[in-house]
């Protein structure tokens, strides 16, 4: 009995450094760029000062968060062989009713950000019905979501931004748990439910079979239009959460907010070697992908490269990245066909 | 003229990781025949014919097209040594005209521009000397499948071919359309054009070839002239030993009845189909490509949600609407293109082994993973599936194991009936044996299978009784003592 019981204990630490390792493996070339580019940055004569510090690493994370909550429900949704455009607009609706419910309706601010998790959510299971009912492709029905919430918001708040100056208000994006930024707290947590979902669940596994081949998933009984359902509703829910916290950094509800953030989301799951074309990714690799996109961003800041200039280069770098994956990707296949 | 050799491949090896495709293989074609090469799945016929197409390069062995040596290390190259190939998939481009397709990288040019009205009166003179009634203006979309074949053909002779491949062209036209595509193949040989020709129908040797070569297990096995051969020589130069011993069944009459479906009825394919299984049968479902038997079991599977009919499973009538529903009830099918249907080719044996019983090792967020390996493991050894590791990504195997993959992924759900959709399609010749032995095993321990097959030996050896359709109807039953291959074919083609 007792050897039993140690058995599967000892298994279980086995199992998750195995599973840590396997990360590495997985992401090995992604990672190498992001300490790179974190070594470099804190030898830059420029940056040295100002990069590794706990503030600045804070603040990194802090900004890159909205965009790994978006990056965790276009995983999924790109694992599942679907796009989620909808998210960005999402962003700014759910920001500004929250805003609007504490500073028009006098809700309380618990009240306000249920509000607009559930707006989040509510878009999510728009898009999932439309896609999971007929087969208009993902690409259209979000597009027609991302504009018709966008001019959702702009109506609500007639183009101005809705303004909340209450201190609470401001827990949620700017402030700290302990030490830690409130909004890095709720991404890890975001980052163990997502992870447990895909890697842990039953619904994980029919998002890869989905995604994978979806004839297959309905030959095996699996109910395609469920699965699809739940993740755009995941989708749609994780730009609720980001569009709060958005709002909440920004003191304010903005109808602009969260404009091409779905591009910056696709961006951090794409360089995190998830496949376009559905069937194959890890959530592990979007956290790699978004921290270098993150990383990027503020290095630039730091470096003060003219903004202009910062499309350009992010652009780039994520053609290399993607580059890089699909030399390393043929490489394999041919070591396999010779 | 019929006797000069066209095309001489000599001593052809070809070697893939793991695997002896093509080992000394010779092959003669003379001008102005058709000559048919025959072989089980696997027996390397493809592979061949991608070493003439260009596709894959021989490790070994010479190529002679009229006595002269040449290289073919490229499509190109055998374009150029006047080599046409038409797979069995069309490759034509739907939503451009058949003249497009024809002049498809070689439009005729006038200037900078495509000189559309003088490549429509040429590709309009071609069709017309074949004396084929297409329009060269019609979207390719828009054509039958058979017509849309000829294109293929017209495209590959105007490319002055005077080797011409066929894949298996008549898998999927009708009866008429073949004897149309049979007239223009003559019409071809009688201008000395040679014609390889690959299928799977004994029926059409006579009617069309001149020659057939025979091959196994990647070999070269023989050449017969067709007059001067019998079906039963050809066969056992294609499966190489007594069929006896390549089928293991032990016939059995069946326990009670477990399954019965009563005028299922799906609007389209199917018109009042009745029949019944017993425990322990192994009952076949034979006929012609199109004429009902998948789209019987999609909506005994709940596959096809839109039908009428009543289902009893163990006397008791069921309601079946979805897969969920059949699997409820002990249902399993395996399905007949399992590279669309069935696999998750990126990923593992295992994942794709345990889909279907999730719920045995997975609680809300506690995955037992030895458990989820032990299920993995038992249907590997019971398949006898080769696979490096249960880790292995199941679309780097082989189609036997693949399809070993796919039947012990239902067996692990533990079906009272199990549909076999052409269970041996694109395996070779040795687990196909396997499959035929794990079957009788599966029928001696009470479960009922149902089999599709289209292969004329497999299903007359494997079935206690084989039900034959013909246009949506089931046309007739036969007992595994009375059943010959003219009985079924009488009753396919009514």
């Amino acid at each position: 009995m007792d050897r039993v019981a140690s058995r599967n204990k000892k298994s279980t630490g086995a199992l998750l450094l195995n599973g840590f390792v396997q990360w590495l493996k997985d992401n090995l070339g992604i990672i190498i760029a992001l300490v790179v580019l974190c070594v470099l940055l804190s030898v830059n004569p420029i940056t040295q000062k100002s990069f590794l510090t706990m503030k600045n690493i804070f603040n990194v994370l802090r900004q890159i968060s909205t965009n790994l909550f978006l990056a965790c429900g276009m995983t999924m949704v790109i694992i599942l062989g679907g796009i989620d455009l909808s998210v960005g607009s999402t962003i700014a609706l759910s920001g500004c009713l929250a805003a609007g419910a504490v500073v028009r309706y006098n809700l309380p601010l618990g009240a306000a950000l249920v509000v607009g998790v559930l707006v989040g959510l509510f878009i999510g299971i728009c898009n999932g019905f439309v896609i999971s009912k007929t087969t208009i492709p993902p690409f259209i029905v979000t597009l027609a979501t991302m504009n018709i919430v966008k001019g959702l918001a702009y109506v609500y708040t007639g183009g101005s931004p809705v303004r909340v100056v209450t201190k609470e208000w401001q827990f949620i994006g700017a402030g700290y748990i302990g030490s830690v930024p409130t909004p890095v707290v709720i991404l890890i947590v975001v980052l163990i439910v997502t992870t447990l979902i895909m890697n842990k669940t039953k619904m994980g596994r029919y998002i890869y079979a989905v995604g994978g081949n979806s004839q297959a998933a309905e030959f095996s009984g699996i109910k395609v239009s469920k699965v699809k359902f739940f993740v755009y509703a995941y989708s749609g829910l994780m730009a609720g959460l980001a569009g709060i916290v958005l709002a909440s950094r920004m003191y304010s509800g903005q109808p602009t907010a969260g404009e091409g953030a779905e591009m910056d989301a696709i961006a951090a799951v794409v360089v995190g070697g998830t496949s376009m074309s559905g069937g194959y990714g890890k959530i592990g690799g979007t956290l790699i992908g978004g921290l270098i996109i993150g990383v990027l961003n503020n290095g630039l800041n730091l470096l003060n490269v003219n903004s202009f200039w910062q499309y350009v280069i992010k652009g780039a770098v994520i053609l290399l990245a993607v580059f890089i994956d699909y030399i390393r990707q043929e490489n394999k296949d041919k070591i396999k066909i010779k | 003229m019929a006797n000069n050799v066209l095309l001489q491949m000599k001593n052809i090896h070809k070697t893939f990781p793991g695997v002896y495709a093509l080992k000394a293989v010779d092959f003669e074609l003379r001008a102005g025949e058709v000559h048919a090469i025959l072989g089980e799945n696997g027996a390397g016929k493809s592979t061949l014919m991608k070493v003439l197409g260009g596709i894959y390069a021989a490790d070994q062995g010479e190529i002679y097209i009229e006595g002269k040596k040449v290289e073919i290390k490229s499509v190109k190259d055998a374009q150029n040594n006047g080599i046409s190939i038409i797979h069995q998939e069309l490759v034509l481009v739907p939503y451009m005209t058949v003249a497009e397709n024809i002049f498809l990288g070689r439009e005729p040019m006038k200037g900078k521009f495509v000189n559309a009205s003088k490549m429509y009166e040429d590709a309009q003179q071609l069709i017309d000397s074949y004396g084929m009634d297409i329009d060269a203006k019609t979207m390719v979309r828009d054509l039958t499948i058979a017509q849309q074949q000829m294109v293929e053909i017209i495209k590959a002779i105007s490319y002055n071919s005077k080797i011409l491949v066929m894949d298996e062209p008549t898998s999927s036209i009708s009866e008429k359309e073949v004897k149309f595509l049979f007239e223009t193949m003559r019409t071809l040989t009688a201008k000395g054009v040679g014609i390889i020709y690959i299928s799977h129908r004994m029926s059409e040797l006579a009617e069309i070839c001149d020659r057939v070569t025979v091959m196994r297990d990647g070999s070269y096995i023989g050449t017969r002239v067709v007059k001067e051969t019998t079906n039963d020589e050809l066969i056992s130069m294609m499966v190489g030993r007594e069929l006896k011993n390549y089928y293991t069944r032990d016939y059995q009459t069946g326990g009670e009845v477990i399954l019965k479906c009563e005028n299922i009825c799906d609007y389209k394919m199917v018109k009042d189909a009745s029949f019944e299984v017993r425990k322990g049968e192994i009952v076949g479902f034979a006929g012609l490509v199109g004429a009902g038997r998948s789209e019987v079991m999609k909506c005994l599977f709940g596959l096809t949600k839109e039908y009428t009919g009543d289902i009893y499973i163990e006397g008791k009538k069921v309601k079946i609407k979805s897969p969920s529903d059949a699997m409820k009830h002990g249902i399993a099918l395996v399905p007949e293109d399992r590279k669309v249907e069935g696999l998750y080719h990126i990923q593992s044996v295992r994942f794709n082994s345990t889909i279907e019983v999730l719920g045995e090792f997975i609680k809300g967020i506690s995955v037992n993973r030895q458990k989820e390996e032990d299920i993995t493991q038992k249907y590997i050894d019971l398949m006898s599936t080769k696979t490096p590791s249960m880790e292995q990504a199941v679309g780097k195997l082989s189609g036997g194991n693949q399809q070993k993959v796919m039947i012990g992924r239902w067996l692990a759900t533990s079906p009272k009936i199990l549909i076999l959709d052409e269970p041996t399609r694109g395996v070779d010749v040795g687990a196909k044996s396997e499959i035929y032995a794990i079957m009788n095993n599966l029928a001696k321990s009470g479960i009922s299978i149902i089999m599709i097959s289209s292969e004329m030996p497999e299903i007359i050896n494997m079935s206690d009784r084989i039900y034959v359709m013909c246009d949506g109807k089931i046309t007739g039953c036969l007992g595994h003592e009375e059943v010959t291959q003219e009985k079924i074919m009488k009753l396919a083609a009514k």
